[in-house]
């Protein structure tokens, strides 16, 4: 009965390493690399079984610009402190790799300001787009439907919305995000102050209810399973046609909780549908954002959006600095 | 290790001790905790200063404890009140050669100027400091760069509580003098010189950020915010009035992010110099936005201006009197004020103690009007 209340996968399942389709005579096979192990470590996480892995010509093509991306943002940062790796330590979470000044406006920079930001990522660009592409291989090649190849998609959008669409569209690259840890932190506090306050871009708002919409889902699906595992619920593929006690006491649960459930199957599409849908919004609102609308908050003003007060804020009756501080009145 | 019966009683009785071990453990912690809280109360307990409209969640607000403790530095300060002056009483600027400043004094009051002046400026060094070592006659020179310099300073002081009454005396009579900043010190704290660019192997908005520096207040924001809006006059605000507007960030008169970001880190600067946060000038909701601000917004907008003022017609131009040791360390450029070298991390400078009632030659350029002390 305590098995199901871990913290930790209980099952693990080790033997023969498992190799996965073998299509006699195609190419899947010579495609697949590693040799496969088992790790008790990874399987407290999830399957204990490691490789191998099917990494082909678009999987290396993704990893070889990916890692020139990541050193050329690397090399960039070391330059800035003088390569001196202490240093580089010390202050790795400051430093980045910047977008080109705005007055280059969308022609291309010295190498010093933003040239190599754009060079990165270029390269960048093509290890997203390929690692995308491989994703609608492998689900093709498996025969499954596409829908990590869409989700997927719908993420590469957002990306695509700030590091290429938008400053295109803004005629400056200097519009794009910089790399580095810090940096981008502020750049997207910068971005909200700079257009008159984000959260009252509407589709800021919608995006940020399927984010946590999101996180709601993924904790009450992930709670139902669990809960309902020691009937077989962890069998969601079986239960969606064949349905058993555990999809039973499931549906019962939420059904006399708040009136409706979903089910084995929809279950997934509202959680797919969520996190997709999270991304989509929230690049259409930073691809209006200083194209379509400069200043959210008047904009929100003028939808009839934004409260207004009526003026009276009775600064009058908040109490003064000197009692605060504990001096006279 | 343990006697026989024991290791059998243990290997024949196996009971669970970890689950009633932790509910023990976890329901003595939490009835140890709330005894403690009950009897010497809540230990971080918090005070806040309401800044805005109900609902809008702007306040202030400070740890109890912290605001028990008054800022230690008000006990630098002592009273020294004006001496009594007669009419046709002789003045300074006649006893004494080259007084440039403070000539229309008495000689008892300007000596009780000078002496005071060393116990904010220079308690070890005392007169020496800006008179040398020599004879009483000998002070009339101006060999030394300190008294040169502290001469301007005077000025300085005399023209911020005349000129800029409406940021200094604000909520009450404050005044500054030169204790404001010096505390006692020869050269006040929180004073900043010029460090950008901090990034040499980069050029433009690149060299200007992503470094741990004091002007950027350790953030990565940009480090040139100081010199950019409080010496060289460059725009602070970034938004747009209208919720569409044309232009490109590439046209030099279209604020970019980078813009904002150089505003944030000005920003930050003020909220860590007065103990502040954003909500103590603005409602949080629509920054830029001159009918929500609260009315602290328009003291610090005149201390924006009292500080470009005070840089540019005061403190840079004292640069080619300096020694290299008091240069900034980076561009050589002389040390320059902003709102730390006075507010020292407080709402009101000394917690807003008055400062000038005793010192009304320091609160006029013209000629003290004792009877205002009185």
């Amino acid at each position: 009965m305590i098995e199901y209340q871990n913290i930790f996968t209980q099952v693990q399942v080790q033997g023969t390493p498992e190799w996965g389709l073998d299509d006699s005579g195609g190419r899947l096979s010579e495609e697949r690399g590693g040799k496969p192990f088992f790790s008790k470590l990874f399987g407290w996480f999830g399957n204990a079984q490691i490789g191998p892995i099917n990494l082909g010509m678009l999987g290396l093509v993704s990893l070889a610009t990916g890692l020139v991306w990541f050193f050329i943002v690397g090399l960039n940062m070391l330059a800035q402190v003088g390569w001196s790796i202490p240093e580089f330590l010390r202050q790795g979470f400051w430093l980045a790799l910047e977008p080109p000044s705005p007055q280059y406006g969308l022609r291309i920079p010295p190498l010093n300001d933003g040239g190599w930001y754009i060079i990165s990522s270029f390269f960048l660009l093509v290890s997203v787009l390929a690692w995308w592409a491989r994703s609608y291989q492998l689900a093709a090649s498996h025969k499954m439907g596409k829908h990590v190849f869409w989700a997927f998609g719908s993420a590469i959008w957002l990306f695509l919305v700030l590091g290429l669409f938008r400053p295109v569209l803004m005629g400056s690259w200097s519009e794009a995000v910089p790399y580095g840890i810090f940096p981008h932190l502020d750049w997207t506090t910068a971005f909200s102050i700079r257009y008159g306050n984000l959260y009252y871009n509407p589709f800021h708002c919608l995006s940020i209810v399927f984010l946590y919409g999101s996180v709601l889902l993924f904790a009450m699906h992930g709670a139902t399973i669990l809960a309902v595992s020691r009937f077989g619920g962890d069998r969601e593929l079986e239960q969606i046609v064949d349905r058993g006690t555990a999809s039973e006491r499931a549906a019962l649960f939420w059904r006399w909780t708040m009136g409706f459930n979903a089910t084995m199957e929809g279950i997934h599409r509202w959680a797919w549908w969520f996190a997709v849908l999270t991304p989509i919004t929230g690049g259409i609102g930073i691809l209006l954002t200083g194209t379509v609308v400069d200043n959210w908050f008047i904009w929100a003003q003028e939808h009839n959006f934004a409260p207004m007060y009526d003026g009276s804020y009775g600064y009058e009756a908040y109490g003064t600095y000197d009692a605060f501080i504990g001096q006279g009145e | 290790m343990f006697p026989k019966w024991f290791e059998n009683w243990n290997r024949n009785n196996p009971t669970n001790i970890y689950g009633p071990g932790i509910l023990v453990g976890m329901v003595g912690g939490a009835v140890f905790v709330a005894i403690m809280l009950v009897s010497w109360g809540q230990p971080y307990a918090t005070a806040s200063l309401q800044t805005g409209p109900r609902g809008t969640g702007m306040s202030v607000t400070e740890f109890q404890a912290e605001l028990a403790t008054p800022d230690p530095d008000i006990a630098l300060i002592f009273e020294d009140p004006p001496y009594p002056t007669e009419p046709g009483e002789p003045l300074a600027g006649d006893i004494y050669e080259n007084v440039q400043v403070l000539g229309d004094l008495t000689d008892a009051n300007f000596n009780r100027v000078m002496a005071a002046m060393t116990r904010w400026v220079s308690p070890e060094q005392g007169c020496a400091y800006c008179h040398g070592d020599g004879d009483l006659e000998t002070y009339g020179e101006d060999n030394l760069y300190t008294k040169v310099v502290a001469r301007r300073m005077i000025q300085m002081t005399q023209s911020i509580n005349e000129n800029w009454d409406g940021h200094v005396n604000a909520n009450k009579e404050v005044g500054v003098t030169c204790m404001t900043c010096h505390r006692g010190q020869n050269v006040p704290s929180e004073i900043w010189f010029q460090e950008a660019p901090v990034v040499s192997a980069m050029a433009g908005w690149s060299a200007n950020q992503n470094r741990v520096t004091e002007t950027s207040q350790y953030t990565s924001l940009p480090s040139d915010a100081l010199e950019s809006y409080l010496l060289n006059y460059e725009r602070i605000g970034v938004h747009d009035l209208a919720s569409r507007v044309e232009g490109s960030p590439a046209d030099p008169a279209v604020p970019a992010i980078q813009n904002a970001e150089r505003t944030y880190s000005l920003m930050n600067y003020f909220s860590n110099s007065l103990g502040a946060n954003c909500v103590t000038c603005h409602n949080s909701r629509a920054f830029y936005d001159g009918a929500q601000v609260t009315p602290q917004w328009s003291t610090a907008s005149l201390g924006i201006a009292m500080v470009q003022e005070l840089n540019n017609e005061y403190l840079v131009g004292l640069l080619d009197l300096y020694p290299e040791d008091r240069l900034g360390p980076v561009h050589q450029d002389a040390p320059k004020a902003a709102c730390a070298t006075c507010h020292k991390g407080y709402l009101q400078p000394l917690q807003g103690t008055n400062v000038i009632a005793d010192w009304p030659e320091l609160a006029t350029t013209g000629a003290p009007d004792y009877g205002a002390a009185e």
